[in-house]
Formats: structure tokens, C-alpha cells, sequence
């Protein structure tokens, strides 16, 4: 299915999961955070948050600022 | 524990001038933000240089291969993280970078920024007191970055902040602190801690900033900027030194005329 990913189209499992999505996406990057639609996903429900078509992901990491 | 236990100075010095905020002790009265750094190399040393205890950084987009590399460096200095929301424009969106923030770095502490515009980078007073009391609300520590206004830093500690950071002239700017007089006045109107933020430009600021009472110094730029960032970060570690002692030993008054340290009496008659 079809969803947005920072900003870019991106073709990924159906339902899949946004646990399964970090992994696939961020690994060795353990302190990231997640936001789906705008909304934020804590860490404790990466497992149970399926994503659906056409939503937008936020995948989010530290970067030097401030 | 006998009478006669000598007590180096320095750790005696420690003791009795200890920085709390938000129920924490830190010995070091200088932040450090990370924006602008040259090289992780460059930062790391910086760090060290400038005896830092809590570092800003931000929330972006995985991309940059830095994000690792940055936090295994903090990590190794022992440093606190402090996340900011800067870009924000919006209550809502320094929230939820704030909850963002909070998921990723387990900690519940944020400068929260909320920016008027791009070209200024001034606080949005109504935006930012909005996004302070609903995260002081959801069990955030909130150190708002505010202008000096005495009125609106007043408003943000009774909303709850855990301190008030008021910059000293635009971010970035290096132009030092505009208005000496409200940010003494904000001193004087809050009793939470005030941490001068944004515009310091070189260590005579950040020692006038604690000359006029502040509790703290974060400065980012000037030293990341600097031709040397390690030895900027030197100077403004010993500048916070400097001011911090200079404010408690009790200035000179200023006068409108010369007073002679040396006596007229017993002068010689040549």
C-alpha cells in the first residue's frame, strides 16, 4: 500500500505495523519518535498502530540545534 | 567526621553554589546548545571545554546520518539532553514535537520555542504562554524561551515553568543583551530560575548576563560559530564563572566622579 514517509511516497506491507516500519526503517536508530497523521505514537503502542493507505509518517531522530 | 578534615576548596565552592532547577543540582551554570556545530569532533570538544551539564537538541526527520553520532557523543559526555521545539510556529506543533520529543529521548524536559516568524525569530508571546500552561498541564519541565518582556517571563512562572529564558537580543544575533534593565527587572519579578538565552555573542556577555542576576547562561552559536569553538567554550565557562561571582561580591556603586584609592594623607611635600 501507498503511504507517506517524511514527506516522500513509499510502498510498504499492508497493515503493517509501526514497529514493524521503525525496524525496517531506522534500525540501529533506537531514539526516534513516531508521529502517524499528525498525531503522536508513543513508544508503547508501536506494536498495536497498524498504518493504513495514504497515511503520513513522521519518522523523527535527534539532530544538533538550539 | 573530625574537625580538623580539610575540604579542597573547589569541591567546598561546589557546595555552597549549587544551580537547582526543577529539582535538579547541577554545578555548571552554563547550557550549550548544539545548532550551527562545524564537526560532532568540534562539538565533543566544545562540551568539554565549556563544563556544560545540559545540551539542547532537536527533533527532525531521519535523514542525517548525524543523529546517531550526536547522541553517542552527548552520551559520552555525561551530559543531560534538552530537546527543543525551535521551528515551531504554533502551540500545536511545539506540543506535539514536545510529546515527540518526550517518546524519543525519555525525558520530559523541553525549551520550548514558539517563534513569531523566520526573519526575526522572536518569541509569539500568545502561542508560546498557550503551549507552556498545556505542557506544564501534561507533566512537562518547561523552560519557554521568551523575550524580555518582564511581564510575559512573570506569566510564564506562574503557569508553571520550571524557569524563564529570556534572550538578550535576537537568536543568533551576537549582539549581545539589548536591554539590561528588563532582564534585571525579570530577576527581580520571578523566583524560579532565569536563564538568559539567545544573543550572547562573546564571554563579556555571558558574564553580564550573571552580573544582572540571572541564574544560568544558554548560548548556542557563539561558541559553535566561533573561529575556535573549544577555546570559545573555555572563555564562556570562566565568563558564567566570572559574572556569577562578580553578582554575589557586591559591585561598586557607580559614581559621577573620580574617589582616589590612595590616600591624600601624609603625602610628601616636594
Amino acid at each position: 500500500m501507498q503511504i507517506t514517509i517524511n514527506g516522500v511516497a513509499a510502498d510498504v506491507a499492508d497493515r503493517i505495523t509501526v514497529a514493524a516500519l521503525v525496524r525496517d526503517r531506522v534500525e540501529g536508530r533506537p531514539r526516534v519518535a513516531v508521529a502517524v497523521n499528525a498525531g503522536v505514537v508513543p513508544r508503547s503502542q508501536w506494536e498495536a498502530t497498524r498504518l493504513g493507505p495514504g497515511d503520513s509518517i513522521e519518522l523523527l531522530a535527534a539532530t544538533a540545534g538550539g | 567526621m573530625t574537625t580538623d578534615q580539610v575540604v579542597p576548596a573547589f569541591e567546598a565552592e561546589e557546595a555552597v553554589d549549587p544551580f537547582l532547577l526543577s529539582g535538579k543540582t547541577f554545578t555548571s551554570r552554563l547550557l550549550l546548545g548544539t545548532g550551527g556545530v562545524p564537526s560532532l569532533e568540534a562539538l565533543e570538544r566544545a562540551v568539554v571545554a565549556s563544563g556544560t551539564q545540559l545540551v539542547t537538541i532537536a527533533l527532525r526527520r531521519v535523514e542525517t546520518s548525524t543523529s546517531t553520532g550526536l547522541l553517542e557523543i552527548l552520551n559520552r559526555c555525561g551530559v543531560q539532553l534538552l530537546p527543543n521545539t525551535a521551528g515551531c510556529m504554533t502551540a500545536r506543533e511545539a506540543i506535539r514535537t514536545a510529546q515527540l520529543a518526550r517518546e524519543a529521548f525519555d525525558t520530559a524536559w523541553v525549551k520550548l520555542e514558539v517563534i513569531a516568524d523566520e526573519q526575526t525569530l522572536l518569541p509569539d508571546p500568545i502561542e508560546l504562554l498557550d503551549a507552556a500552561e498545556q505542557l506544564v498541564a501534561d507533566g512537562f519541565t518547561v523552560l519557554p524561551y521568551t523575550s524580555d518582556d518582564p511581564i510575559l517571563a512573570r506569566r510564564l512562572a506562574d503557569a508553571g515553568c520550571a524557569a524563564v529564558m529570556p534572550l538578550g537580543s535576537p537568536i543568533g544575533s551576537g549582539l549581545g543583551i539589548g536591554n539590561p534593565h528588563n532582564i534585571a527587572l525579570i530577576r527581580e519579578l520571578v523566583s524560579v530560575p532565569v536563564i538568559l538565552d539567545a544573543g550572547i555573542g562573546t564571554a563579556s556577555d555571558a558574564a553580564l548576563s550573571m552580573e544582572l542576576g540571572c541564574d544560568a547562561v544558554l548560548l548556542a552559536s557563539a561558541v559553535t560559530r566561533a573561529r575556535d569553538p573549544e577555546q570559545m567554550a573555555l572563555a564562556m565557562r570562566h565568563g558564567v564563572e566570572a559574572g556569577r561571582l562578580a553578582a554575589g561580591a557586591g559591585r561598586i556603586p557607580r559614581r559621577w566622579h573620580a574617589q582616589a584609592s590612595t590616600s591624600m594623607q601624609g603625602r610628601p611635600d616636594l
